[in-house]
């Protein structure tokens, strides 16, 4: 896989099968339903609990405009990934195209997918520092693995927004 | 120094109109205070009573105190928690973005979450404290509304 900024967007080139089918499982890695750790996560409280009038509120106005903040770049990536699509069976390397204007919804939904990630599967602090864990041998190994991936795509989309 | 009726506070009401995340911005929001708001309608009222010949001589007797503006609000703190997710230069630009920061000055706040659990990023008043709570949350940091003190 390379990676690298042309034409005011962020290519990533080379993208093997595994790594297209794990970009393409972003929107779906968001969707925090029936995992409370998820939804608690995803939407936390705004305060360290001792005022009950202001969390109601803070549910009834501020969490329904968070819902659609999130669903909105959530959509725009998987609008940016329909470029992956038609791949899936074969065995040939990608290109995937992500305009400068779409970096700061790849942000979100890359971290959306991470936070539900960890949520889902209650990773420590420890597992998820061991940035070097291999091999895959289980489904919690590959999550691990899924969020340290789209960790370092947002380090390289948080670079190019710096420089 | 403002002179107000001690009943005119502490009620917190979340406006839907500034619930709008999608519009975030760098700085803190330029609303006017509730005071002036409240010594807005006072000076209507009292207009349109004089106007209506309604204004009566012998007034209710409200208990009145003395405060400024900052005075009356000021122990609100925006404090954001450690999260071993989130990460580190993704929190830096946060802040950079919610509250204007000079890199330096996030990083500092980076580093004081992620070694001492939690970081104040800014304390005042309570309206401009909950809107940079909720921009926080917009970009998923664990973020929270405390009373100082």
């Amino acid at each position: 896989m390379d990676i690298c900024r042309r034409k005011g967007a962020i290519e990533i080139s080379e993208l093997d099968p595994f790594l297209a089918e794990l970009l393409r499982q972003i929107p779906a890695c968001t969707n925090s339903d029936g995992v409370p750790a998820a939804e608690q996560r995803l939407f936390s409280s705004p305060t360290t609990g001792r005022e009950t009038e202001s969390c109601v509120e803070w549910k009834t106005y501020v969490e329904p405009e968070l819902r659609r903040l999130f669903q909105t770049a959530t959509q725009t990536v998987a609008a940016d990934l329909e470029q992956l699509n038609g791949n899936e069976e074969s065995l040939a390397n990608r290109t995937l195209r992500i305009p400068a204007k779409h970096a700061d919804a790849w942000l979100s939904a890359l971290n959306q997918a991470r936070l539900v990630i960890a949520a889902k599967n209650n990773f420590t602090e420890s597992e998820l520092n061991d940035h070097f864990r291999s091999p895959i041998g289980s489904r919690r190994d590959l999550s691990l693995f899924q969020v340290n991936f789209y960790g370092f795509l947002q380090e390289f989309i948080l670079r190019e927004l710096e420089s | 120094m403002l002179e107000v009726g001690i009943w005119s506070f502490h009620r917190f009401e979340l406006k839907p109109a500034y619930v709008n995340l999608l519009a975030m911005s760098c700085g803190p929001r330029q609303d006017r205070g509730c005071l002036a708001q409240i010594q807005e309608i006072e000076e209507t009222t009292r207009v349109s009573n004089e106007k209506a010949g309604t204004l009566t001589t012998a007034e209710p007797t409200i208990e009145k105190e003395t405060r400024s503006e900052e005075e009356f609000d000021l122990p609100w703190q925006v404090v954001v928690h450690n999260d071993p997710v989130n990460l580190m230069s993704y929190v830096t630009m946060v802040f950079q973005r919610v509250f204007g920061y000079p890199r330096e000055k996030a990083e500092r706040h980076m580093l004081e979450v992620h070694h001492n659990g939690r970081s104040i990023l800014w304390s005042g008043l309570r309206e401009p404290a909950e809107l940079y709570v909720q921009q926080l949350h917009g970009y998923l940091l664990l973020a929270t509304l405390e009373k100082r003190g």
